[in-house]
């Protein structure tokens, strides 16, 4: 009987690391927002204490100003964005039929703005192009991610998925290492999350200003004393790509607030 | 400057009401330097001010430690329908102001 007993026992423990390891089942999803304190909840949950909205404000205004030689506005083209742009971001990124690769919301914002309103593409992470990602991405919040929907995406996916799982700088982490495998645990205190990318563009308190999904995977990237890819590089779209492939189904909260 | 003011709309008279008020500033405090090593000069929200109705309710200085987008949060008594203004004063000639109406029945 023991001996049955040891092999049962002995199997369990083989078992184990595989029962841990692995990528998360679609229904064990989390926002990182469940892994917050009530008080910085609260600060995302009210539209007048989240410090996201000051972006949002900013992104409306802009929305509505001409800019570049054509003398358009965004809402010369798309009108009213509460209609028109309800759902995009969270189809984001997606593929550029002319480019024929997947393209982040902020390459989208530039791309319109050097092909529709012959203006210069606002530069990563400055104010203009956060406010109008936010404005624009807000108008989906409460939609459900889709992204990577799209079968001409797969191959794009792929590649996110595999830097994803790959160890890399001189701590040798993958991502995965931590936001598959440890998340609900902690690290020097700070709760590890599931890298559900759900709220972008979000305000982080630590950056005291609203950042893009880039500036935070660079962040990681950092973090792990790697090398980290350029703004807008494929494999940063890539792997943008894949995190919200991942997030499929959560619900858009832009603009998240996240410690 | 865009800022987020919460004032009930409605209050009954002798209520104690919460108001709030969130601006947009990015509090740079003046310690920091730049990668080529030149001190960035400060530009911090100095002062901040909240009348009823012309009467000044409330008033506070900041100073370099408060982080960037303050967001102060106090409270009053409704005694009349009006309006509160609100305005922040800072560096380098900032000046920025918001108002709210309420109703007091």
């Amino acid at each position: 009987m023991s001996v049955w007993r040891a092999i049962a026992a002995a199997a369990l423990f083989a078992a184990a690391p595989a029962l841990l390891a692995g990528e998360i089942p679609p229904d064990g999803r989390r926002s990182g927002y469940s892994f917050m304190g009530p008080e910085t909840r609260a600060m995302q949950d009210d539209d007048t204490s989240n410090p996201g909205m000051l972006f949002v404000l900013d992104g409306e205004a802009l929305w509505a100003k001409k800019a570049g030689s054509a003398e358009k506005a965004c809402a010369d083209c798309h009108g009213d964005a509460r209609g028109s742009m309800k759902g995009v971001a969270a189809r984001y990124p997606a593929i550029d039929k002319a480019l024929g690769r997947p393209v982040t919301l902020d390459q989208r914002i530039n791309l319109c703005r050097s092909n529709h309103q012959q203006a210069t593409p606002l530069p990563y992470e400055s104010r203009d192009l956060l406010a109008l990602s936010a404005f624009v991405a807000h108008q989906s919040r409460g939609v459900a991610i889709t992204a990577g929907d799209d079968p001409q995406a797969r191959p794009f996916v792929e590649q996110g998925r595999d830097l994803f799982m790959r160890r890399e700088g001189q701590l040798n982490l993958a991502c995965s290492n931590c936001h598959d495998d440890n998340f609900d645990r902690r690290l020097a205190g700070a709760p590890i999350t599931q890298a559900q990318p759900t709220g972008y563009p979000l305000y982080r308190l630590e950056w005291q200003t609203l950042g893009s999904l880039e500036r935070r995977l660079r962040s990681c990237m950092s973090g792990v004393r790697a090398q980290a890819y350029d703004y807008g590089s494929p494999e940063l779209v890539a792997l943008e790509l894949y995190l919200m492939s991942r997030a499929h189904g959560l619900p858009m909260e832009t603009p998240a607030v996240r410690p | 400057m865009a800022a987020l003011i919460n004032v009930p709309a409605k209050a009954k008279r002798g209520d104690v009401i919460e108001l709030r008020a969130l601006t947009s500033h990015i509090m740079e405090t003046g310690f920091r330097h730049t990668v080529d090593g030149k001190l960035v000069p400060r530009d911090i929200i100095t002062s901040f001010t909240c009348r009823y109705n012309g009467a000044e309710i409330f008033r506070a200085d900041l100073f370099p430690a408060i982080a960037a987008n303050p967001y102060l949060s106090f409270f009053t008594v409704a005694k009349e329908s009006g309006k509160f203004e609100f305005e922040w004063i800072g560096d380098n000639g900032y000046s920025s102001t918001a108002s709210a109406s309420i109703t007091v029945e």
